[in-house]
């Protein structure tokens, strides 16, 4: 339960003038936690985060301070951060307003956790397509070395701290964390086998945290404020507030900072979040986490978009992405779109995945263009088991999650809307005709 | 003879800038600059030409081969010349439910290509999710990115493109 009142941390200066600048930042008291943070030995720093409970924010939600002890302290060899913006699975749209709105909050996160963690060189890669972000991170880093907060002192301590904004090229395998320092080591996105996990052996072969853009610009508030403070904002298992992204048929789409009990139903409806559906419109179902999360139904709703009363559900909180599909929408062609973006995005080296992903696209192509034959829907569902059985979450047969990514939808799709499968077979043809998506916004 | 690869002007811009991203990785990591490298040398040529590959192999110490697997496995590289504009629609679930298969439809009719296809003004594709599901739907021009996109907005966005 929440001790602390709650209130908007992290978006708080979003949309205001030229909060992206050093000086609108400062005024808001901006680095003072990195000022509080450098008063301490970096052990105590990781204590601090650790009692905070701030959790991951890139989708996995694991405890921040518990992966930066994993760091081994005496290695000889350098250390690196790795910050993880290559922000692209379908229904994730927050790390941007980050960069955009506040790049110096991240910044001043990673000179904290560069502090506590023995870092000097820090890597940000943000995903390719992001120009203005990487503009802004890119100035933003820029008055940092100016104002003695990276390069040779860090605010006059003897401390050296680089950091460089890397671009990826497309990619969305590279925001898997293995893939992203492959990436970043000027490979292909390949993700590594684990263990060894980064924190051991990372980039160049170095000791290496990834931390998600959310996460590290979450880490001043921590010091600013207090752990306790930061904690209380939260639940027993999760501390501070979430961005959440609210796409998909709702009235007032957005990325949206809320209270961690906050349920979907509130987001979805609440006047200062979504307002609801468009009139007449009901609930069909909704995407909790990314388009990787199994699906929720409208009577499942009244839950906190929290790690573990998510989980419950036996789907994830992710990255925080909702999607909501409204009565008029066709599962199978909803299914056979985050189905292509999987195929799309496959790197290709695990056999399960390489070819899975593709054949459930074919196969949902089909069925949605009134060619399915009995029996496709049986298949559908053994490619989906073979690339990652389903339950459990996360025991896939692949090197990588983006294979139980891939498979969960399908699974999930299949085990609350078999029915509409079954019918595009039946009836040879899309039973919502040329409308799959309903009559919504100018395109519809 | 074959005509250089770079006017004078690029070969000093790509010099100085090669340098510049070198400087961030460890001396015996130069590979490590590839992403960038290959960044620098399309938005000096538009695409990676074969010989731009070659060169930018050799300042990072890598075969071509390493460097042509590189650009290969990334959508945002072109191994072929497109057109001035490269054009990507987003048509994943949150834009489609905002009307994106029908926006694609619109530019397809109003450029005169299929997605995938390309002429010397314009490559058309569909990609994967821009980020920017709350404002769907969304479309990037090259690295301009533009959204919450009407009939009206797309008409006066390519109305306006030199």
């Amino acid at each position: 339960m929440a001790t602390t009142a709650f209130e908007p941390i992290i978006s708080s200066a979003w949309g205001k003038p030229n909060s992206w600048t050093l000086d609108e930042y400062k005024k808001r008291g901006g680095y003072k936690g990195l000022e509080k943070a450098l008063e301490l030995a970096p052990a105590q720093i990781i204590d601090e985060v650790k009692k905070s409970n701030l959790r991951g924010r890139g989708g996995a939600g694991f405890p921040t301070g518990l992966k930066w002890s994993f760091v081994p302290k005496d290695s000889p060899k350098p250390k690196y951060l790795a910050v993880n913006g290559d922000e692209s699975e379908p229904g994730t749209f927050k790390d941007r307003y980050i960069l955009e709105n506040d790049p110096h909050m991240m910044l001043e996160g990673i000179a904290i956790a560069s502090y506590a963690l023995g870092v000097h060189t820090c890597y940000v890669y943000l995903r390719g397509e992001f120009k203005l972000q990487a503009e802004r991170a890119n100035a933003a880093i820029k008055e940092a070395y100016a104002a003695g907060i990276f390069g040779k002192k860090m605010l006059g301590k003897d401390y050296q701290l680089d950091c460089y904004v890397v671009r990826g090229a497309g990619a969305y395998i590279c925001g898997e964390e293995t893939a992203l320092l492959e990436s970043l080591e000027g490979k292909k996105g390949w993700p590594r086998l684990k263990p060894p996990f980064p924190a051991v052996v990372g980039l160049f072969g170095c000791p290496t945290v990834v931390n998600n853009v959310e996460t590290l610009a979450s880490v001043p508030h921590v010091f600013t404020r207090g752990s306790a403070w930061y904690a209380g904002l939260g639940t027993d298992k999760s501390g501070g507030t979430r961005l959440v992204c609210l796409s998909g048929t709702v009235n007032r789409p957005g990325v949206y900072e809320v209270p961690l009990e906050a349920t979907f139903t509130q987001l979805i409806f609440d006047d200062k979040y979504g307002r609801g559906l468009p009139a007449g419109r009901k609930i069909k179902a909704v995407i909790p986490g990314g388009s990787s999360a199994p699906i929720l139904s409208p009577d499942e709703l009244d839950i906190a978009m929290e790690f573990e009363a998510v989980k419950v559900k036996q789907t994830m909180a992710g990255s925080g992405g909702v999607i909501v599909m409204d009565d008029t929408t066709c599962m199978v062609r909803s299914l056979w779109r985050v189905a292509r973006f999987y195929a799309e995005e496959s790197c290709g080296q695990c056999t399960p995945c390489r070819e899975g992903t593709p054949w459930q696209t074919r196969l949902l192509r089909k069925i949605e263009e009134g060619r399915g034959e009995p029996g496709d829907v049986e298949i559908l569902s053994n490619v989906a088991s073979s690339i990652a059985p389903y339950p459990p979450i996360g025991l896939g047969n692949t090197i990588c999650a983006l294979g139980d990514a891939a498979a969960l939808p399908t699974h999930s799709f299949l085990m609350r809307f078999r029915d509409e499968f079954e019918a595009h077979i039946r009836e040879h043809r899309c039973p919502f005709g040329d409308k799959p998506w309903g009559a919504f916004g100018e395109w519809s | 003879m074959a005509e250089p690869l770079f006017t004078p002007e690029e070969q000093k811009k790509f010099d100085a800038e090669i340098a510049e991203i070198l400087s961030h990785y460890p001396a015996d990591r130069k590979s490590a600059a590839m992403l960038p490298a290959l960044r620098l040398l399309q938005e000096l040529k538009g695409w990676l030409p074969p010989e731009g590959l070659k060169l930018v192999a050799s300042r990072l110490n890598v075969t071509p081969e390493r460097a042509y697997e590189v650009a290969s496995f990334y959508v945002m590289y072109h191994l072929k010349k497109p057109g001035k504009y490269t054009v990507d629609v987003c048509t994943n679930l949150s834009c489609s439910l905002w009307g994106a298969e029908k926006m694609l439809a619109y530019l397809e009719q109003k450029l005169g290509l299929k997605a995938g296809e390309s002429n010397e003004r314009f490559f058309l594709r569909e990609t994967e999710c821009l980020a920017s599901c709350g404002t769907a739907p969304c479309l990037q021009i090259n690295e301009e990115h533009h959204e919450s996109l009407t009939k009206a907005k797309v008409d006066a966005i390519f109305d306006k493109l030199p």
